[in-house]
């Protein structure tokens, strides 16, 4: 496997049983990811997005399959285990920004660095560095209630890049935004993918996903194409 | 996940809910508050009780007639002690114990117009303020064997008969009445107090001969003895049994030591220290359940955050931990609250009646508020703990 290969999945599938009622949600997905790419996983809703993301994302274990991750097969690897790689490897930036309501957006930034035991002065400062990075200086003792839509998902994405992961995994960033708002996201996962962040999207708006470098569709669980833009 | 930090978390979970998380804990405050104060009044009770019956010296054995388990027939004592028995004793325990016969029979005590009614009038031998030591003489003296013997009606009074009779004379040398009988009266007694609620100092102590005419009996109603010291007594006991069963049976009479009734005393109060306690326990469980409730409730309140922590690195035992920390905190907030009013209030308890804040019911309740902590935190920080992160982030 080619070491600038960051995530390569091979004929992953995914099954879901409820009530003795078997669904094949994924069918099969080949997908290899270059370090510093930015791909855009596009798809209508039922289409298997989530489920890839939530693969990907460590959240999930396939049925099937096998998941490279740094040259790594991580579909064996124990619930403490992922919780470690997700932690230091992977920035989560959610639909519904995912903060906590209880704490001020200094705290939720911080919260990441809590689970890899990051001293209080060092996480800190980071949290501070990453907030002033996103334009944010001026409400870290804000609480989610007391920000826009497009601060607060800043104040996620500054929290996704807490730990210095090498993959950003966005699952429709934008879908609880304002257009303008939205394209602020945009240009934001535009930026730290130029500095060298891996960003994997999942977003059902096409406009959105010209963002990326690379798009595929994914359509009944399958990836329907998968071309260099 | 760092300790500090951990400690810090769970601290700011329950602070955001501040009137549930007291509410919690009031539960546990009650519960170890009532363990402490019922043990404590359990215990005070007993030391109460062990004071009393030692303040009647260790040394003493009584002979009682009857048994202590069965009465007879008809639950009726057919007394068969007499005073020779006591003769018996004193010859054969010569050096190893002082014994006095006692007739006792409650009387109405008269001098000039003043009466005293139901005062304990004790015949007895000279040789009685050798057994019963604690008995101090105010004023005069004992009557001697040779008084005794001479059928002398005198008399030893107690500080009550003193207050009662004679409350601004010298009673030494007056002479007092009991029925029809004429008694000098030659001594009077310190006071005693009351031992169980019985007052101790309204007797009369007269020569065991005058009281057997006073009250036309022939037995006694008890042989007190005094060991010359506490290791004799069990001797004593033994030799006191093979005198009295050349001349009585098993069931006649029944030796006691201040000991063995202290037993059977410990023995009572023991129970009841541990039913009061365990009364107590329930509401500590009660309250334990209370944790686990509300612990429960926090949860599932917190299934999107539990998520979240979760696809954000946090291990399930980080989870484990801080659920389990929060449910650990309430109660041992509520246990160390509990110690402190429980404690509190056996002191003041102390003052009117009897407490004994006793440290192992302190140590017994924390542990127990820590371990209740751990066991009704157990089932829902697992429960937290093994929330799925995807399913948890979607819940609503």
């Amino acid at each position: 496997m080619a070491a600038d290969l960051i995530i390569k999945l091979e004929n992953i599938k995914k099954d879901y049983v409820s009530e003795d009622v078997k669904t094949c949600v994924l069918k099969g997905i080949n997908l290899e990811i270059k370090r510093g790419d930015f791909i855009a996983i596009r798809g209508r809703s039922g289409s298997g997005k989530s489920t890839l993301m939530n693969l990907i994302g460590l959240l999930d274990v396939p049925t099937y399959g096998k998941y490279y991750l740094n040259g790594k097969d991580v579909s064996k690897k124990s619930e403490n285990e992922k919780a470690f790689i997700r932690n230091k490897e992977i920035g989560f930036v959610f639909q519904q920004f995912n903060l906590l309501n209880r704490a001020s957006a200094l705290d939720n930034v911080i919260l990441p660095a809590l689970y890899a035991a990051v001293s209080p002065h060092d996480r800190r400062k980071k949290a501070l560095d990453m907030l002033k990075k996103l334009g944010l200086e001026d409400d870290i003792k804000k609480r989610p209630s007391q920000l826009s839509g497009g601060q607060q998902q800043r104040v996620a994405i500054a929290r996704a890049l807490m730990n210095d992961p090498s993959i950003i995994l966005a699952d429709e960033p934008t879908g609880n935004l304002d257009t303008k708002s939205g394209e602020d996201v945009m240009a934001i996962l535009k930026k730290l993918n130029s500095e060298g962040k891996t960003i994997i999207l999942i977003t059902h708006e096409k406009d959105i996903a010209a963002f990326a470098k690379k798009t595929m569709l994914l359509a009944e669980g399958l990836i329907e194409t998968n071309h260099e833009k | 996940m760092r300790n500090d930090d951990l400690v810090k978390l769970s601290f700011r979970s329950l602070f955001a809910n501040k009137l549930r998380s007291f509410l919690t804990t009031l539960g546990i405050v009650i519960g170890v508050f009532a363990i402490i104060m019922l043990v404590s009044i359990g215990t005070g009770l007993q030391s109460y009780i062990t004071k009393q019956v030692s303040s009647l010296g260790s040394n003493l054995i009584f002979v009682i007639p009857g048994t202590n388990e069965g009465r007879g027939p008809g639950g009726i004592v057919v007394n068969k002690l007499v005073e020779n028995d006591a003769k018996n004793l004193q010859l054969r325990l010569r050096n190893l114990a002082e014994v006095a016969p006692l007739v006792l029979q409650s009387s109405t005590i008269k001098y000039k117009s003043k009466t005293d009614k139901q005062a304990q009038v004790a015949g007895t031998t000279a040789n009685y303020p050798k057994v019963i030591k604690e008995i101090k003489l105010d004023r005069g003296r004992f009557f001697t064997e040779g008084q005794e013997k001479a059928g002398a009606k005198l008399a030893v009074i107690g500080s009550t008969v003193v207050e009662r009779l004679f409350p601004n004379e010298d009673p030494i040398g007056k002479v007092i009445s009991i029925g029809s009988n004429r008694y000098t009266v030659i001594a009077t007694a310190q006071e005693r107090g009351a031992i169980f609620g019985i007052d101790q100092d309204n007797f009369v102590g007269i020569p065991i001969g005058a009281a057997k005419k006073q009250f036309g009996v022939s037995n006694v109603t008890g042989i007190y003895m005094s060991a010359n010291s506490p290791e004799l007594v069990p001797i004593v006991k033994k030799q006191t049994e093979e005198v009295l069963l050349k001349r009585l049976t098993e069931d006649e009479f029944t030796v006691q030591t201040a000991e063995s009734s202290l037993a059977t005393v410990s023995s009572i109060t023991n129970i009841l220290t541990i039913a009061l306690g365990g009364i107590a326990a329930i509401s500590l469980l009660v309250g334990g359940i209370g944790v686990a409730n509300i612990m429960l409730v926090s949860v599932t309140e917190r299934t999107r955050e539990i998520g979240l922590r979760k696809a954000l690195g946090a291990k399930r035992k980080d989870i484990l931990k801080q659920f389990l920390l929060e449910a650990v905190i309430l109660s041992v907030t509520g246990g160390i609250i509990g110690i402190i009013f429980g404690m509190g209030a056996s002191f003041i308890v102390a003052i009117f009646l009897f407490s004994t804040v006793t440290y192992w019911s302190v140590f017994l309740a924390f542990g127990f508020s820590v371990m209740i902590g751990i066991i009704f935190g157990m089932a829902p920080a697992i429960r937290a703990s093994k929330l799925s992160p995807i399913e948890a982030l979607r819940y609503e």
